[in-house]
């Protein structure tokens, strides 16, 4: 008698578990479908001509003749290919330039003893939680002042030496045993051996961290490329897909084709470096 | 050059010597312990010239250790730290970036106050931050919940949920736009067909009241991800022993929640409302491409804090004056920053 109620209270234990279970899955898919219908949205507007977009009755995904000439048509109606082309160099040369510069200053600030090291630190710290749009006018005027206006070369300045990359690179470094480069020492390396030799290839992750942070930052970055780049020819893919909007603003085929070609690169970098954004969004967290 | 360095070995010499007779003579503990440090220096000096050493082994290393900052210092000391002294000095100055400066002491300020603009790009930024920060910070603590869970295709669920995070403002609101739009999108088709609203009565989403809520809606949307996944990392330091006495005791679901994960996510939630408050802040790209049109023009319904900064300094020249309104920006994230800090305090003392 005993045992069939216990069966019978394990069961409805079951049965409410099995409820829990479908219902979270219910909201997961809710948020899922809120999350990427706006891009499959966008997927399937891009191969539409502008009457289809709005079409509602009825709503088709994939049109009867999908116009695959948008995404053709695409690179002649603005310089889609200089955007790119400009977009990439300055994401390449700011990431290069980040990682570099980021882990060589922390691998000092974290291995090091100097003078002046807490007060240099310091400088760092007190502008981490400083916007960069209290200070991006006078930062406009100086640049202005060094002839850099309308120039790639003042993206590349204003992008490449940041506080954040050196916090991140030293508190990865803070982990590494010091013993390890006491070690090297007294083996007789120097210190840009150790850097180089030990130091560097440990930090992989960290490295990987900052390059997808990096990435995704300058290669989505609006503000800056707008106050700063004028010239057609020199403008990133951000502002020329936004100039073209403004242009073409009924061309809904066209402009979603442009935002598809935009996203892909981030889409691979971001499907292939996932696992070092995830842990470094986790560690900054937990961080704090 | 021998007997220079002969003369510099004496000289050193009868350095040490006096400071050594100083000392003897010094009172003072303070000044004595400048003495001693100053004749140790003289002393290590003597060593490195008798050594042949140009250098002493102090300056070697920090020569050695500034070499590895100097790219990074100088670049962020010309382009960051520079531009920060000038923003404030600007502040109180009148400058029109050609013309000769002048100081105006706090005249900038005062204006603030009149400037109906402005007023309405501080409340609308205010609201923008009251809206977003909580419904945020509850969305993506909800998908943490979930997706801390063991179920099938987590990985999956997890990247989609991050994937707007990533993905550039100007291709995502575009297609924002065209979803929302009012005479043509599909949602307000939805809403006339499945839901009966009237012609007439479909919101206008990206224009007059409803802006800022299609405003905190995308906030939402976009950056749900982001901090569910700082939120995975604190759940993950949950031990699992507090949920198991849980049990035990008999707490259903929610008392789990109310008395075991919101108290552990304590210092978590912290950061996430500090870090969300500090970014919806500085929000200016999502209210320029849903709401600014072609021409990325604000309407006193939809301008915020960092556009009036931008239009007082590339529209009209105002640098003083842009640069006073980039003040009261500094001056909410400064203070967020110190209850963050005094917070902090609290919690490792």
């Amino acid at each position: 008698m005993s045992e069939q109620m216990e069966n019978k209270k394990f069961r409805s234990k079951r049965k409410n578990a099995i409820a829990g279970k479908t219902l979270v899955y219910i909201i997961l898919l809710i948020i899922t479908a809120a999350m990427i219908v706006p891009f499959l949205w966008m997927l399937s507007a891009s191969i539409k001509s502008n009457r289809e977009v709005f079409l509602m009755d009825p709503f088709v995904w994939i049109p009867e003749q999908p116009k695959w000439d948008n995404y053709i048509k695409i690179w002649t109606k603005i310089p889609l290919l200089k955007f790119v082309q400009n977009t990439v160099f300055l994401t390449i040369v700011v990431t290069l330039l980040q990682l570099l510069t980021s882990s060589f200053a922390a691998y000092s600030f974290a291995k090091l003893e100097f003078k002046h090291k807490n007060a240099l630190f310091l400088a760092y710290i007190a502008t981490i939680a400083m916007p960069w749009q209290v200070y991006m006018v006078p930062q406009f005027i100086m640049m202005r002042g060094m002839g850099l206006n309308d120039k790639l070369l003042a993206m590349i300045c204003l992008q490449a030496f940041s506080a954040f990359g050196v916090f991140l690179m030293k508190q990865f470094y803070e982990g590494i045993p010091s013993e390890l480069c006491e070690a090297a020492r007294i083996d007789g390396m120097s210190e840009y051996k150790i850097y180089a030799k030990i130091m560097l290839p440990l930090s992989k992750p960290s490295l990987s961290t900052l390059t997808i942070f990096t990435f995704v930052n300058t290669w989505n970055d609006y503000l800056g490329p707008l106050i700063y780049l004028k010239t057609e020819t020199k403008k990133t893919i951000q502002l020329g897909l936004k100039m073209f909007i403004g242009q073409y603003s009924a061309e809904y085929g066209l402009i979603m084709a442009g935002s598809v070609v935009s996203l892909i690169p981030v889409i691979i970098v971001f499907l292939c470096l996932q696992k070092y954004f995830v842990e470094g969004v986790a560690s900054t967290g937990l961080k704090g | 050059m021998n007997e220079n360095k002969a003369a510099q070995i004496r000289q050193l010499e009868t350095d040490t010597e006096q400071l050594m007779e100083k000392i003897r003579q010094e009172k003072d503990i303070k000044k004595k312990q400048k003495l001693i440090a100053e004749r140790e220096k003289k002393q290590r000096k003597l060593t490195a010239v008798r050594n042949n050493r140009v250098l002493s082994r102090e300056t070697k290393r920090d020569l050695v250790a500034y070499s590895f900052i100097a790219p990074n210092f100088i670049g962020f000391a010309v382009f960051t730290l520079v531009p920060i002294v000038f923003a404030f000095a600007l502040a109180f100055m009148k400058w029109d970036g050609s013309n000769e400066i002048t100081f105006v002491g706090i005249d900038n300020f005062t204006r603030l106050a009149d400037d109906t603009f402005f007023l309405a790009a501080f409340r609308n930024t205010i609201i923008y931050v009251i809206g977003t920060v909580p419904l945020t910070m509850v969305a993506s603590l909800a998908l943490a919940i979930v997706l801390n869970q063991k179920i099938k295709a987590r990985g999956f669920f997890r990247t989609v949920a991050f994937f707007p995070y990533v993905a550039s403002l100007v291709a995502i609101t575009a297609v924002w736009s065209m979803i929302f739009h009012p005479s043509k999108g599909p949602v307000n088709y939805l809403l006339l067909k499945v839901f009966g609203v009237p012609q007439e009565n479909l919101p206008k989403w990206f224009s007059g009241s409803l802006v800022l809520f299609t405003l905190i809606l995308f906030s939402v949307w976009k950056y749900m991800g982001y901090y569910m996944v700082i939120y995975l990392a604190g759940l993950q330091g949950i031990s699992a022993e507090l949920y198991e006495a849980g049990s035990l005791d008999g707490a259903n679901t929610w008392q789990k929640f109310k008395y075991i994960t919101w108290p552990q996510l304590r210092s978590t939630t912290f950061f996430v409302v500090v870090m969300l408050t500090i970014n919806c802040f500085k929000v200016y790209d999502i209210a320029v491409m849903l709401a600014g049109g072609g021409d990325g023009k604000l309407s006193t319904s939809a301008t915020v804090l960092v556009y009036y900064i931008y239009q007082n300094a590339f529209n009209y020249w105002d640098l003083g004056y842009s640069s006073a309104i980039a003040m009261v920006l500094f001056l909410m994230v400064l203070i967020i920053t110190l209850i963050q800090f005094r917070y902090e305090k609290k919690i490792n003392s």
